[in-house]
């Protein structure tokens, strides 16, 4: 079994990424940079330092999630992809541009960035009118402006919902709204935060349908979640930050394998319950219910 | 005993009411869940459980909320805050705008209720400690992460030290330990005697938490008992819940004809 890249203090997420363990996320790595994050460090102006030296290189068409205990820096790093927050030190380089001195109406272009909480994005007094905001920003005018909202508002299952005022949807279905006002920007990178937080099942499944309609247009897609089998299922590589730092790099085989679970556990983090299981079976890492229901037909 | 009889509720400005004849009885010390689709009338139940609808956000209820055997009818916010709490989906809705710290806003319950300073300390700071934040005091409430700031609205609850519960959503931006901790801290307000309704999606959270689960659908409830049977009830998809991990995989590995999870000896 391929063990987990552990990234060391300090020592990068490049030089991680080189490890034998990671030999699916490295093959990809050679892959042109959609983003390229070292050595970054943010400390907020009251002292609080949120990042303490982040290294990431994200490639093209990955399926990235960000796990990590509360506050150990995921909604900041993210904020610096877009040129919402500056770095206090180290550099972000996003589709090969050093966001430094870059304005965030340009980064918009490229990067569309999500909220945890989707009331400090709303702000239009309906739902088609707060959809077309960012690609009308983005220069779209007319039908294609239409139709990128049309099919935005319809990704998220909220077609009929186009002429709703925002703040007469449910807080779950204001999140959906906020998923599709940066679908129809159609950038190259997406980055969700907290996607799934209050949603059913059928608001889960619309978000996975999302992530894996969105990698297969060969976007990059980023993800904050705390949700452990939606990381599993969704995403191709998974990122575990602790206080600041990247602690942990991998597949979600690679990160949730038992060897990793101390690491998971120092950032309050548990495996899926089929990881678990299949731990306990002695077959190896299944971070998934398919792949542990798999692993018991081979095995019996 | 915080009791709901015959609710049916119409928020202020909608013609149709969102609940319809809702009984809902939860006992002192019993921590009952509530599960539903979106917009199935989960927050709406919390609301008029709380007594904050129609009391604090207007609109009309007929039927009515009793806590220990008497009518809430008739009472003032500050009144009904004696008996019970409400914590919201979203931290930023519950936080108080007027707290320069962390240790402030937890304080701010207690100190609101009219208790003596000292209490009013002992309770903020044993609060910060029940959900490990203590390192959390000397923030800014209005500059923490989402879970950050979800713990430190559960701890304000808990501080006020309430005679009932009723939670929205209480770990939906928690990571997996955060919500052990905020599901060890209502087993303990639960054996004190408090009645807690806890909203959740995430029903692996209810599954080793609750005693009772309930099911709400189109702002009725339609289904009501035990926690283990009601989430392994097979309706519950097509009400929009997802079911515990454990349901999911016993069904995924029955579909394949594979020994059970007991029989694999799980768990553990």
């Amino acid at each position: 079994m391929a063990g987990v890249s552990t990234v060391a203090a300090g020592a990068g997420g490049a030089s991680g990424a080189a490890d034998a363990g990671v030999a699916a996320a490295g093959a990809s790595r050679a892959a042109a940079a959609a983003i390229e994050v070292a050595g970054l460090v943010h400390v907020y102006p009251e002292g609080t330092r949120a990042l303490t030296g982040v290294d990431l290189r994200v490639a093209v068409g990955e399926s990235v999630a960000i796990v990590g205990q509360n506050g150990s820096g995921k909604t900041t790093l993210v904020r610096h992809l877009n040129g919402l927050l500056r770095p206090t030190e180290g550099v972000v380089h996003v589709d090969g541009r050093d966001v430094t001195g870059e304005r965030v109406a340009r980064l918009a272009g490229f990067v569309g960035l999500t909220f945890q909480d989707p009331d400090r994005q709303i702000f239009a007094g309906r739902a088609r009118a707060e959809v077309a905001f960012g690609p009308r920003n983005l220069g779209l005018r007319g039908t294609a402006l239409e139709a990128a909202v049309a099919d935005a508002l319809a990704a998220v299952g909220l077609a009929d919902a186009a002429d709703v005022n925002p703040y007469d949807l449910g807080y779950s279905r204001r999140r959906l709204l906020a998923i599709a006002s940066v679908l129809a920007m159609r950038t190259p990178i997406v980055i969700l935060d907290e996607p799934t937080t209050g949603q059913d099942l059928r608001g889960v499944a619309l978000v996975r349908e999302i992530v894996r309609g969105l990698v297969a247009e060969g976007r990059t897609v980023l993800a904050i979640s705390h949700d452990m089998r939606f990381v599993a299922e969704a995403f191709g590589r998974v990122v575990v930050m602790r206080e600041g730092r990247v602690v942990l790099d991998g597949t979600p085989a690679e990160v949730f394998a038992e060897a990793a679970w101390p690491a998971l556990a120092s950032t309050w983090l548990e495996p899926p319950l089929a990881a678990r299981v299949g731990a306990h079976l002695g077959l190896g890492s299944t971070p998934t219910e398919s792949a542990l229901v798999e692993a018991l037909a081979v095995r019996s | 005993m915080l009791e709901l009889r015959g609710a049916t509720y119409r928020y202020a400005g909608y013609a149709r009411p969102v609940l319809h004849e809702v009984d809902l009885a939860l006992r002192d010390g019993e921590i009952v869940g509530l599960v539903g689709g979106t917009e199935s009338g989960k927050s709406t139940i919390c609301l008029v459980a709380s007594g904050l609808a129609p009391l604090s956000i207007g609109g009309e209820l007929r039927g009515e909320v009793r806590i220990d055997g008497e009518p809430t009818a008739g009472l003032s916010v500050h009144e009904l805050a004696q008996w019970v709490v409400i914590g919201f989906q979203n931290p930023a809705t519950q936080r108080s705008g007027v707290a320069a710290t962390v240790f402030e806003e937890v304080a701010l319950g207690p100190m609101n209720l009219g208790l003596p300073v000292a209490e009013t300390l002992a309770r903020a700071r044993r609060a910060l400690a029940t959900l490990r934040i203590e390192h959390l005091a000397d923030r800014d409430p209005a500059r923490l992460s989402g879970g950050q700031g979800q713990l430190v609205a559960i701890a304000g609850l808990l501080a006020m030290g309430p005679r009932h519960v009723i939670l929205d959503e209480p770990t939906a931006q928690l990571d997996p330990e955060g919500s052990n901790l905020v599901a060890a801290a209502l087993r303990d307000l639960a054996a004190t005697g408090a009645a807690l309704l806890v909203a959740e999606q995430r029903t692996d959270l209810l599954d080793g938490l609750c005693d009772r689960v309930v099911v709400v659908d189109g702002g009725r409830i339609v289904l009501d008992g035990p926690a283990a049977a009601t989430l392994e009830d097979r309706r519950l998809e097509d009400w929009g819940v997802e079911p515990p991990s454990r349901v999911r995989l016993a069904r995924a590995l029955a579909a394949r004809g594979l020994p059970s999870l007991a029989e694999l000896g799980w768990p553990a």
